[in-house]
């Protein structure tokens, strides 16, 4: 079985630097960050400032993904695809999945599943994450998230505690690769209402404003192909307190990262993610698991 | 108390020009220039790189016209100094030679590639690499004019 695959997929593996002649490679290798779990691109976990696949200025790329982390009671499966223009745009659309196991069926909604569609525009503007090496100035972009959640049997609870349905995050990010030292540091500030990244609502009764949240990214270049990193995600917490205590309190993400790619037209992540804590007033157990994601450029 | 004041500008003028001027030089010692190899070990390097944008078919045709030996020659002298080697570049700026090539960000990351790998074919390691990369990543300012 596993040689069959390994068969079906070193073809398109050797096959790809001979076709990487014609398309949209003007970046430097893993210089396009991965796709996210919201789409943008950027670490797993957050969106960085910079712009997806390989295009540079003038020249248009695509990539698409898909991700899973199953961790000990729910199930996460995450893809899209993304658009960038050069350097200065990216667009993104992305679906998130995350099947709610045995708290699903616990609130009486067995087999319950919380959907979300995505859609992302990031503009960068300005710096270079990679060039500018002789100055403090990061790469600098600005992002928009639409999101909408099909909430499924879950929808009556959500209003009763007065999250809504959709939402927009809006973040900042700065991005710098510290050539010297091969080592990429990111920041994100996000502005947000989401409940568990979306998938639980948008605010809640006792908070339904905005909060501006941090994020940070750190990963080492090993060499051209190899990346190993850490990201850590603070999470607001609007659902907390609820007319349901503080059942849906939820808890900063957090892991720890290895990314491969052999070539511009495909890459892995692997890492070990820490979700904390998920309706733990149902479930809980912290949330980890090992979440793995292929993206693939063009 | 006008003039102080303009003293004073001007004192802080120098001094950055002499930080800039210093950072622009290279490094301060020469433990780059030893890690790449030394005078050997950066025409090595060098004759790669360009051997291989010369064969490379996203720039090769940006070279119509250049003396391979004498850039070669040129490019050596400027890394030497840039790693902190015993050497003086006395050449053209980057922004003179290179304008009217109307080069992009894909033309200059094309180069980045090919110096990548010739420094792959000379086992320098990849941090070491990437502090000679540091040094030269600026000059995209001066080289990128489209």
């Amino acid at each position: 079985m596993h040689h069959l695959l390994l068969r079906s997929i070193a073809p398109l593996l050797m096959a790809a630097p001979l076709a990487c002649v014609a398309q949209a490679q003007g970046k430097l290798l893993l210089t396009g960050g991965v796709s996210s779990i919201d789409g943008a691109a950027g670490g797993g976990l957050s969106p960085w400032a910079l712009t997806g696949s390989y295009a540079t200025a003038g020249q248009i790329g695509a990539t698409a993904y898909l991700t899973r982390l199953p961790v000990q009671d729910y199930g996460f499966t995450g893809y899209g695809a993304a658009v960038a223009f050069g350097e200065r745009a990216e667009l993104s659309i992305a679906r998130q999945d995350l099947s709610a196991g045995a708290t699903g069926a616990a609130l009486g909604l067995p087999g319950l599943r919380l959907k979300q569609t995505i859609l992302g525009a990031k503009v960068r503007l300005g710096g270079d994450a990679v060039l500018d090496a002789d100055t403090w100035m990061p790469q600098l972009a600005l992002g928009v998230e639409y999101k909408h959640l099909d909430a499924g049997g879950l929808a009556p609870t959500l209003s009763a505690l007065g999250a809504k349905r959709q939402g927009v995050d809006v973040y900042l990010s700065a991005t710098k690769l510290f050539l010297a030292q091969s080592t990429l540091v990111n920041l994100t500030l996000r502005a947000t209402r989401a409940n568990q990244n979306g998938l639980l609502g948008f605010g809640g009764t006792a908070s339904g404003s905005y909060s501006l949240v941090p994020e940070v990214s750190i990963a080492y270049l090993l060499n051209k192909q190899w990346a190993v990193g850490v990201e850590y995600r603070v999470k607001p917490d609007k659902l907390n307190p609820s007319i349901l205590g503080d059942a849906l309190r939820e808890d900063d993400w957090k892991d720890v990262f290895v990314a491969w790619a052999p070539n511009k037209h495909v890459s892995l992540t692997v890492a070990y993610v820490d979700l904390g804590g998920i309706v733990p007033g149902v479930q809980p157990r912290r949330q980890r698991g090992v979440y793995g994601s292929i993206q693939f450029a063009y | 108390m006008r003039s102080a004041r303009r003293l004073w500008r001007a004192g802080a003028l120098a001094l950055l020009m002499g930080v800039g001027a210093a950072s622009i030089a290279g490094a301060a010692d020469d433990g780059l220039y030893r890690a790449l190899g030394g005078e050997e070990g950066i025409a090595h390097i060098v004759d790669g790189m360009i051997d291989r944008a010369y064969a490379d078919e996203r720039i090769k045709r940006k070279f119509d016209g250049v003396n391979p030996k004498a850039l070669k020659e040129s490019i050596r002298k400027q890394f030497c100094q840039l790693s902190g080697g015993p050497c003086v570049y006395d050449g053209e700026t980057m922004a003179k030679s290179h304008a009217h090539l109307a080069l992009d960000k894909a033309d200059f990351n094309a180069l980045v590639e090919d110096l990548q790998l010739a420094m792959d074919a000379q086992r320098v390691p990849f941090a070491v690499q990437n502090r000679l990369l540091a040094l030269l990543a600026p000059m995209h300012r001066d080289i990128i004019t489209r």
